[in-house]
């Protein structure tokens, strides 16, 4: 569950991008963040896991105060979350396999484990017959599938996807939301930010419009919105 | 969240030891020309502090076996009947700062005289007839260091003539020693900067070669000990490798310097440090020294890149 309290966020050219900001999202939630670039999408995403620090204001994440959590604390609260990026931020040395596995071998996972919950999360995301291919052999879509099977790899409760399809044709990206929804069908949160229009209309969730930091429309089974 | 911390503070598994000593001797490697360039650095750097370790050490030693064989010679007035010499003896050698106390007739002194002339000192022996030296008691000091005071406090005493010591050559050789010490400080001091700022340049190129690594290993939640375990060692070894030839060729010089020496100065109150422990103590100092180079070069780099 993430609650987020008057959250204000100054940086420090001056730029406000978020300005006052209320939202609960519920365990289990798939919600779309849209909004135009610049509107404060990104920050609003961002301080779900810590990359930034709201200025001032309350964010909870699984009941921590997150906005107030000590920087040696981070690393402990970044494992219950996942995070998916629209350049996938794969390691071009590493096959589809050890991509995944690196997740759990830097939080000193045991090997056996690493073993199962890499094929698991491989399966899942339709992988499992490309595992020792490196990411430079395959799609743009299995590059995401990769990256995504890395974010859920060690069970995160929220899984954020910041424009997991900008990179994607939209054949692909249809593949990649499917991917999302399956994720989400087993209780995981999903929060994704996204400019793609067909998927928000088509997909009915949550959508949460932002513009000029604040929100502007929170609607379940809401439309996208803007004329993209 | 507590419990979440215990999970975290368990000892570090020898898998992940493993791997992070990998991971250091990858990037060694892999930096190539860098990794020479601040091995070389911490072996000239190391290399020059041995060299002075060893001298000014040396010299410190040769200037305490002087100064140790420093005598305070008392002349006795000539005026001084043999009671007023004895009673003179009997207070030298209840003062608690004097080690020893020996008497020198005038003709002994004579014979030292002539002695250290050599061939030209024969002339001396005219005055074997009429003898215009002093008896004198040759005193040694308890600490060497209190010769000076100790003389001075002869002086003051009846039937003394006069009081003479070597303390001035001690004096100027010690003052070389501590001129020599600061020159050599500054010179090491210098190099040692360098050498550290080489070792930081050469982990900044691995962190940037690992960007993407470090920015993925922070959104799943490692650690920074973890992150930093790596680079940590990468100093660490290049300190370590920047040791060896500097250790090596000290002891093999020393070994050959001290083989040279130590016999000709066999009975001589000059004396050089002995092999052992002297060269398995200046090894140790280097080994640490690239130690410390390596580990701070490396945290400096870190530091300001891994900053949360």
């Amino acid at each position: 569950m993430i609650v987020m309290e008057n959250v204000y966020k100054k940086y420090p050219n001056g730029v406000v991008a978020a300005n006052g900001i209320d939202v609960a999202i519920e365990q289990g939630e798939f919600v779309y963040v849209v909004g135009a670039s610049g509107a404060g999408k990104s920050t609003f995403i961002k301080m779900m896991y810590r990359e930034e620090k709201p200025t001032s204001g309350k964010i909870i994440v699984n009941g921590i105060d997150i906005a107030k959590l000590k920087s040696s604390k981070v690393p402990l609260f970044r494992r219950s979350i996942g995070v998916v990026f629209q350049d996938f931020k794969l390691l071009p040395s590493l096959t589809v396999y050890e991509n995944v596995a690196f997740a759990l071998e830097v939080i000193e996972e045991s090997p056996r484990i690493i073993k199962k919950r890499v094929m698991e999360v491989l399966e899942l995301v339709n992988l499992k017959h490309k595992t020792r291919m490196l990411p430079s052999e395959l799609s743009g879509g299995e590059q995401q599938r990769v990256s995504i099977a890395r974010s859920i790899v060690n069970s995160p409760s929220i899984v954020i996807a910041d424009e997991p399809t900008g990179n994607l044709d939209p054949d692909t990206s249809w593949e990649i939301m499917k991917t999302f929804e399956q994720i989400n069908s087993h209780g995981t949160t999903i929060v994704m930010a996204t400019h793609n229009k067909d998927i928000v209309n088509t997909k009915k969730h949550r959508v949460i419009a932002i513009d000029g930091g604040m929100i502007v429309r929170d609607e379940q089974r809401g439309d996208y919105g803007y004329e993209a | 969240m507590s419990e979440m911390n215990n999970e975290v503070i368990t000892v570090m598994k020898l898998r992940t030891i493993g791997r992070h000593v990998r991971e250091s001797f990858k990037s060694i490697w892999r930096n190539g020309w860098m990794t020479f360039a601040s091995v070389g650095a911490v072996t000239v750097t190391l290399l020059l502090v041995g060299v002075f370790y060893v001298i000014l050490m040396n010299l410190n030693e040769v200037a305490n076996s002087i100064e140790e064989d420093v005598t305070i010679k008392v002349l006795i007035d000539t005026t001084a009947t043999p009671e007023q010499q004895k009673a003179l003896e009997t207070e030298l050698k209840s003062m608690p700062e004097i080690k020893s106390v020996v008497f020198s007739s005038k003709d002994n002194e004579l014979n030292q005289l002539v002695d250290s002339f050599g061939q030209q000192g024969e002339i001396l022996k005219l005055y074997e007839q009429e003898n215009p030296l002093n008896d004198a008691f040759l005193v040694k000091a308890a600490e060497p260091e209190t010769t000076k005071q100790v003389a001075k406090k002869i002086e003051k005493l009846e039937s003394v003539h006069l009081v003479n010591y070597g303390q001035n050559d001690v004096d100027k050789l010690f003052k070389i020693i501590s001129i020599s010490r600061n020159v050599g400080l500054v010179i090491i001091i210098g190099l040692l900067l360098t050498a550290v700022f080489l070792i930081s340049n050469t982990i900044k190129i691995t962190i940037v070669a690992r960007r993407r690594e470090i920015e993925i290993m922070r959104l799943v939640g490692a650690t920074n000990g973890f992150i930093r375990w790596p680079f940590f060692l990468e100093g660490l070894w290049l300190g370590i490798f920047g040791s060896i030839i500097p250790i090596t060729i000290i002891a093999i010089l020393y070994k050959n310097i001290y083989g040279y020496l130590a016999p000709k100065l066999e009975g001589n109150f000059i004396q050089i440090l002995e092999f052992t422990p002297f060269v398995y103590q200046v090894s140790l100092l280097l080994l640490m020294m690239g130690c410390i180079i390596g580990v701070w070069g490396s945290m400096m780099s870190v530091r300001k890149f891994l900053k949360v």
